[in-house]
């Protein structure tokens, strides 16, 4: 869904309405692979949706057109819904605060020295040798009420005696937002790299000064790369459940909706719950993201 | 300059000392050049040899290693861009991919805070004729409609300084015509100064009250444009501003008012004042359109270099004037311009002809020609075609 929508961003002019059979068979693997992959399993999680309990055979499903369970599981998971897009924001806002200014340094000033630029590059990059899930178990230990973290902010009386940084919104949106940096990071830095800064010379020779550069110039000339990296963000912090589940930084006040749904698959065995969760999940993500494409008008750019 | 407000009138410029090194380069040795208040300042030369550096240098875009920039009287060497008084026509345009022109246009009045920007953008549109496209991003625009749409978007803004770097390089003739007709206009009307770069020397000499011939980061000459052409004090002057033809030899007699220098056995003479140096080698020169052609020799007098018997080579037709290239032994090839009086050419290749001109029309130069006469001479697209840099 997150390529579906980007790929409509980018692409600016239709391609030539030609009838040629190469485009064809070059777009058949791209095809098998969707049909398979996602179109079958879609079709399957819908069906699946819809099932009622069976009434013989405890622990079965049998089909059926029951979408009372959406009602049912938006009614009852509704706080954990709204978490989920709020943290998913703020992950978002973070991570883009964070890294903007990290890409515009990497892209625009240190072009200079571009084996700096390649050193900071390796670095934004490096997470991603390890497992993610190891990362977030190893921040886990730094926040945790053992770690030096919660003593030092003790110390200094931020944090009370009996306050905790895991299991707390803080520590799953601090996760959220350190775990999704470098895809906040990538495509901003790839726009960035690319900024002509003629283009800001310009602005400063028509009396804008860098504030008004910044935000009349650079930030519109930026925008593909802003709004790829906040869909890169977004949509898959809104469904993460690794960052919120309790055996890594969230606890019961901060469950997110991947949680309820990894709850009700795989403890609840809730299998008509959970995939309309899922669906439902996916289909506010495509409302809200299109709403988003549509809005910062990227098509037109570039 | 006030927020709001147009100049009221052109700032003078001066520059005092600048010297200006990128890493592993110097492009600009060493300048110091004053442009008055209200003036039409012209700089030419060839590519590279430090224009846009210095456009760059006055708008704020770059600092020099050393010296000083003055606006107004005002030391800004130390100032940012957008504090400067002045506005550039950027050689590369650069217009904002993701504004349309009009927003282009309306972007330093607004930033300025002028009152109704907007339409003050149309009305330079206008000025340029490309109103009916200001809906239109740039990079729907033609090359030239860019271009205009660059000098409109720092015109509007009526600086005390215009910097123009190359402001008309791809219009067609008629339209650059017509621009530099409004481009002087404008100029005059408010007394801005003007800083105009550019390769059509026809351009510089018609617009503008001072020439500057620029090369190798430095200002060989600067003047009135009759003055530099008439009297070139430096080879690459006398062959980047028009062509001349050159003559290498020791001084051998001086008089008060004239210096005869020897060339191979033929005498050419000069007036001292016309002369940067009166002793050693020195290098003179005439202009081609000075020479008189004649197919009998007019024997020696007073007033008066000849030389010759030489043969003719090549002659080339061009409307108002006709070009012979003339082959004078031991002298060089020479090329002289003759005002097509008659129909069609006076003499026909392989002619024999004396060439004779005024003395008051030579010069002398201040430094020597590495290769007397034959370099600088040739056809007219020969020498467009040299880099003049490699003539040196
Ligand atoms: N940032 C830079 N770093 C290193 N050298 C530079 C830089 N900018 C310009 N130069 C060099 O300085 C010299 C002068 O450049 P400049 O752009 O001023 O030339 P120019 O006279 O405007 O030429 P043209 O007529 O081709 O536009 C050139 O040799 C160029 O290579
Ligand atoms: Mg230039």
């Amino acid at each position: 869904m997150a390529i579906a929508a980007l790929a409509g961003s980018t692409v600016t002019q239709e391609a030539p309405r030609k009838k040629s059979r190469i485009a064809l068979i070059l777009l058949l693997p791209g095809i098998f692979y969707l049909v398979l992959f996602f179109i079958v399993p879609f079709v399957s999680l819908v069906i699946t949706s819809l099932q009622v309990p069976s009434a013989t055979n405890f622990g079965q499903f049998d089909t059926a057109f029951n979408w009372q369970t959406y009602v049912d599981v938006v009614g009852q998971y509704g706080t954990q819904i709204l978490r989920s897009f709020f943290f998913a924001l703020l992950a978002t806002v973070f991570a883009l605060l964070f890294s903007y200014p990290l890409a515009y340094f990497i892209g625009v000033k240190a072009r200079r020295w571009p084996l700096l630029q390649g050193l900071m590059l390796v670095l934004v990059i490096a997470p991603f040798f390890i497992s993610f899930l190891l990362r977030t178990l190893a921040w886990k230990q730094i926040l945790s009420d053992e770690g030096f973290v919660v003593s030092a902010l003790k110390a200094l009386s931020v944090l009370g005696p009996q306050d905790h940084i895991t299991g707390t919104p803080v520590a799953v949106v601090f996760g959220l937002t350190y775990n999704f940096i470098p895809f906040m990071c990538l495509p901003l830095y790839t726009t960035l790299e690319r900024l002509d800064v003629r283009y800001l010379e310009a602005s400063n020779d028509l009396y804008a000064g860098p504030f008004a550069t910044f935000r009349k110039v650079t930030i519109p000339l930026s925008l593909p790369g802003i709004v790829s990296g906040t869909l890169l963000t977004f949509i898959p912090a809104a469904g993460d459940y690794v960052n919120a589940s309790s055996e890594f930084l969230g606890g019961s006040s901060s469950t997110m909706m991947g949680n309820v749904i990894q709850s009700n698959f795989l403890v609840q065995l809730n299998y008509p719950a959970a995939a309309a969760l899922s669906i439902f999940l996916r289909a506010i993500i495509l409302i809200i993201v299109s709403a988003y494409v549509k809005r910062s008008g990227t098509d037109d750019l570039l | 300059m006030v927020a709001g407000s147009f100049a009221e009138s052109g700032a003078d410029l001066e520059l005092v000392g600048i010297h200006k090194r990128f890493p592993g380069f110097t492009a600009i040795e060493e300048l110091s050049l004053k442009v008055p208040a209200g003036s039409f300042f012209a700089l030419l030369g060839p590519s590279g040899c430090g224009k846009t550096t210095t456009l760059r240098l006055v708008a704020g875009l770059e600092e020099p290693t050393s010296g000083q920039v003055l606006i107004g009287g005002k030391d800004v060497t130390g100032m940012k861009p957008f504090q400067r008084p002045v506005n550039t026509v950027f050689q590369s345009y650069a217009l904002f991919p993701h504004m349309t022109v009009i927003e282009n246009v309306a972007f330093g009045l607004r930033r300025r805070k002028v009152d109704d920007p907007v339409a003050k953008a149309h009305e330079a549109l206008r000025l340029v004729e490309l109103d009916h496209l200001a809906a239109r991003k740039p990079l729907q625009l033609s090359g030239g409609q860019q271009q205009r749409v660059a000098l409109a978007r720092a015109v509007v803004n009526r600086p005390a300084l215009l910097l123009l770097d190359e402001p008309l390089g791809a219009l067609d003739l008629k339209l650059r015509r017509q621009m530099q007709l409004e481009l002087k206009t404008i100029q005059t009307e408010v007394g801005l100064t003007f800083v105009h770069v550019t390769h059509d020397q026809e351009e510089a000499m018609t617009m503008a009250d001072t020439v500057a011939v620029m090369n190798k980061g430095a200002i060989e000459q600067m003047g009135a444009p009759e003055e530099l052409y008439e009297l070139p004090t430096t080879v690459f002057v006398a062959n980047f501003l028009g062509q001349s033809n050159l003559f290498t030899g020791p001084v051998v007699e001086s008089t008060g008012d004239t210096i005869a220098v020897d060339i191979a056995g033929t005498r050419i003479v000069v007036p001292t004042a016309r002369a940067q140096r009166h002793s050693g080698i020195v290098t003179v020169g005439v202009r081609p359109e000075k020479l008189s052609l004649v197919t009998e020799d007019p024997g020696p007098a007073a007033g008066l270099n000849v030389i010759g018997p030489g043969r003719v080579v090549d002659v080339s037709f061009s409307g108002v004037s006709t070009q012979y290239i003339v082959e004078v032994p031991r002298l060089g090839t020479m090329v002289c311009f003759a005002q097509n009086m008659v129909f069609g050419p006076v003499v026909d290749v392989g002619a024999s002809v004396w060439l004779s001109w005024k003395v008051d029309h030579g010069f002398g130069l201040d430094d020597v020609a590495e290769q007397a006469g034959a370099v600088q001479v040739g056809s007219a697209q020969d020498i467009a075609a040299l880099d003049p840099e490699a003539v040196l």
